[in-house]
């Protein structure tokens, strides 16, 4: 069985438990902190365990690179404690099932994930991918998993990653480019963290993204705006990523806002907390971040997530704030359009 | 005796050359549905477009003593329209008008072949703010049939059956007169089937077809809010439904309330899902209803046996679509076109009892399964169906599939269900198990009406 990397020395030499005492929800004193961090490393119960809302931060937060987001997923599962209704937890499980329902195009050594989210098939197109746009990897065999983290099933991780990581090598992939952070997240971060060996070398569609550009440098024209950034929990996971965001708003004209809730300070879209704490604590998640974005004054709302874009898309669009994704963005950038808009009308009657 | 060629010319002088059919691809199309009844041909297929030719028609197969089946689109399922005994199949498609909408009483009135699809398509063009209860049946099935199997559609929960939303009929009986019942038998509007006079209506709905032949419908219209949402509320315990179902109808918010269950799509596999719909004609109102369902399911929450779905607008799309898109999906999971569900009518306490029969006749027989249950009418009772998908190429899986309805049906009926549109064999088991003093009352009618048995036999047909 797979075990987590987790040195709990690490944890002892600590000075700050930054997992804890930054933790955006439980806003623990220091004192507190170590106290209930000692409870999780020894096994005993601790309240944040059932607090935590898997928002993916703590894991950002570590000075030492030492997992403690991974460990709170394995002593929740240890402990049955349901981040999240039972019944939900069973639908994510039994919708992700690997049983051999995937699409493969024509893959060489280079081929782009899809995962296991549509969204790709409206925003995949143009020049941005034309080198690699038939090349994709998408359905359940190809899943991350890495969602499991919400639901503190890391035995579902354990159990399906590696098949996984086998049937991408299968295919000879050398390189992959994952859409999806949460995809990027799993093999630059999770399988080391688990000790796992790839056959591949994942790439971020951020560098990706900003290596076409260059190449199209003759096409790229400066937009000229304003926006803010929705980042994701799984950016959490890949903090080091972030810089490319930052190098493709400089080449594309774009003014990344400062405000609160960006950085190491975001707020996640809270879909994944109102499935598990209910509609107080994600509306007011919510409300706080959108009004963040309308103080900054922000014209855009760049989105890297498509699951963020399903839950944010439409109410930034109310206060008046464009939503467009990262790779939209890159596209109006060199003359194309933007594809994944605003569903109609969410409503028939 | 008159000879077929008479009948097909006194058809003919009736409607015209154009609309009566007696061609062997007409009578293989007519003779089936997409469920397990055995085929069987009309002589003759005739499209009427009035309500005087209906009335021709009539006296002609009553004088001749001709078998005569009204129907619609067909698309019951239990071979309501199939012509047991031959004759006429009198395809209604043709009488289409939708006739006259009060918008200060809320109602229409369509003739008799007028489609769901259509009717939701004018009212969405010329009355935007009036809406009627929509069917998960294909947009094809009429407005007319539906209310004669007593179908349940979108505003089922607040409303109940769509018989019930019927607001006065024109009806041509089996001996040729036309009747108007309701109100609009004594003044020109269209606003009840009964109350404050005897209630004739039933003498016609439910009756399929078998007591006359319903050439106008009036149906009641309801507000048709400029927002509408759906809840996906997930358990995996049977147990549960039941009082989830009365703790959202007790909110008094909620329009329509289905709950699936089925193994496939994988997502499905282990849970129940309860689709609850809200609608509101502003952010405030669906954002109060939002929260008032929430709260009414809040101890399950925290008790982590209930959630609430976060779902796209991709996936929350077809759930909002009018009719499901889904039920046409799940119709062919085996692929190869056959598709019946038996939908007893039955007190919402009986989910969990119906759910563990669906899942034991299933495995039993070995055939695919789901469920879709509805509620109707403030949680007074639910449509529960058991629904097998087959493939008609094979009749071994169609055998297992009939077999596995028949002893669902029978299980229902045991458990106090009463079952909907029921096939033959249904209808005999019903009439098995009913008083037999309200036996007799319906065949007295029925002799009364038709004293020549020629309107739809085979069904409610007592020996």
């Amino acid at each position: 069985m797979l075990e987590l990397k987790f040195d709990r020395t690490k944890c002892a030499d600590c000075k700050g438990i930054f997992c804890l005492t930054r933790c955006q929800y439980l806003r623990l004193d220091k004192e507190t902190a170590k106290r209930e961090w000692q409870k999780i490393i020894h096994g005993e119960d601790s309240f944040v365990l059932e607090a935590c809302t898997t928002c993916y931060a703590c894991q950002e937060y570590c000075p030492f690179g030492n997992n403690p987001f991974y460990f709170i997923v394995e002593r929740q599962e240890e402990k049955g404690i349901l981040p999240a209704p039972r019944p939900i937890v069973t639908m994510w499980i039994n919708q992700c099932q690997p049983v051999g329902r995937f699409m493969v195009g024509k893959v060489g050594e280079k081929a782009l994930s899809y995962c296991f989210l549509p969204h790709f098939n409206t925003l995949v197109r143009g020049k941005l991918f034309e080198d690699i746009a038939g090349a994709v990897i998408f359905g359940q065999e190809f899943f991350c998993n890495a969602v499991y983290l919400h639901y503190a099933r890391a035995s579902v991780i354990k159990d399906r990653l590696p098949r996984i990581i086998e049937n991408i090598r299968k295919l000879g992939i050398r390189e992959l480019v994952c859409l999806h952070d949460e995809c990027y997240g799993t093999f630059a971060s999770l399988t080391p963290a688990y000790g796992i060996e790839l056959s591949f070398k994942p790439i971020h569609y951020f560098e990706y993204l900003y290596g076409r550009l260059k190449q199209l440098d003759k096409l790229v024209k400066k937009l000229g705006i304003k926006a803010a950034y929705q980042r994701n929990c799984s950016a959490r996971l890949v903090p080091e990523t972030d810089h490319f965001l930052n190098d493709i708003f400089n080449l594309i004209g774009v003014k990344r806002l400062e405000r609160e809730y960006d950085g190491e300070n975001a707020l996640c879209c809270a879909e994944i907390i109102r499935m598990g704490k209910g509609p107080a604590l994600a509306d007011d998640i919510q409300k706080r971040n959108i009004d963040d974005m309308v103080r900054s004054g922000a014209e855009y709302c760049v989105f890297n997530c498509p699951a963020c874009w399903d839950a944010l898309a439409d109410k930034v669009s109310r206060k008046g704030i464009k939503p467009i994704h990262i790779i939209d963005l890159c596209k109006l950038a060199i003359g194309e359009a933007q594809s994944l808009k605003l569903p109609e009308l969410a409503v028939e009657v | 005796m008159v000879t077929t060629n008479a009948i097909y010319e006194s058809l003919v002088k009736i409607v015209g050359k154009d609309f009566v059919s007696v061609s062997k691809e007409e009578k293989y199309f007519y003779a089936r549905d997409g469920g397990l009844m055995p085929a069987h041909e009309p002589d003759f297929v005739v499209l009427p477009k009035t309500t005087e030719e209906v009335q021709e028609i009539v006296r002609l197969a009553n004088r001749e003593k001709i078998p005569i089946v009204p129907a619609g689109a067909g698309l019951a399922l239990t071979g309501l329209v199939i012509p047991q005994k031959g004759g006429i199949l009198l395809d209604m498609k043709r009488m289409d008008r939708i006739l006259e909408v009060n918008e200060t009483a809320r109602y229409v009135i369509v003739e008799g072949g007028t489609t769901q699809g259509a009717l939701k398509s004018y009212l969405q063009k010329h009355h935007p703010h009036l809406r009627h209860s929509m069917p998960d049946a294909p947009p094809s099935a009429t407005v007319v049939a539906n209310a004669v199997i007593h179908g349940q559609g979108r505003l089922a929960h607040q409303h109940g059956f769509n018989s019930d939303m019927v607001s006065g009929l024109e009806v041509v009986l089996p001996t040729g007169e036309v009747c108007r019942i309701g109100s609009c038998s004594v003044s020109p509007y269209w606003f009840s089937k009964g109350p404050p006079l005897p209630d004739l209506s039933g003498l016609f709905l439910g009756w399929f077809g078998t007591t006359g032949i319903i050439t106008k419908l009036g149906l009641k219209l309801y507000p048709c809010k400029k927002m509408r949402d759906v809840m996906v509320l997930l358990t995996d315990k049977a147990e549960l439904v039941p009082d989830i179902l009365l703790k959202l109808s007790h909110t008094e918010m909620v329009e329509d309330v289905v709950i699936s269950a089925q193994p496939l799509p994988l997502r499905f596999r282990g849970t129940f899902w309860i689709m609850t719909y809200i609608t509101g004609d502003s952010d405030e109102e669906l954002e109060f209803k939002r929260k008032m369902v929430w709260d009414a399911v809040w101890d399950y929450f925290q008790s982590r046996d209930v959630g609430i779905l976060s779902i796209s607008p991709d996936t929350k799309a077809p759930l909002l679509s009018m009719p499901s898109k889904d039920t046409t999906r799940f119709a062919d999971v085996a692929k190869g076109g056959g598709f019946q569900y038996a939908g007893p009518i039955t007190p919402i306490e009986k989910f969990p009892a119906f759910i563990r029969k669906l899942e034991e006749v299933a495995s039993k027989y070995n055939v695919f399964y789901g469920s879709t249950t509805r509620l109707i009418g403030s949680g007074h009772c639910m449509m529960f169906s058991f629904s097998f998908s087959f493939n008609r190429a094979n009749p071994d899986e169609m055998a297992r599939a009939k077999k596995a309805l028949d002893e669902c049906s029978k299980f229902a009926l045991e458990e106090g269900a009463v079952l909907w549109k029921a096939d033959m064999d249904e209808q005999k088991m019903l009439m098995e198990k009913m008083d037999p003093n309200t036996l007799n009352l319906i065949k007295k009618i029925k002799q009364l009406l038709d004293p020549n048995g020629i309107m739809n036999p085979g069904n409610w047909e007592m020996s």
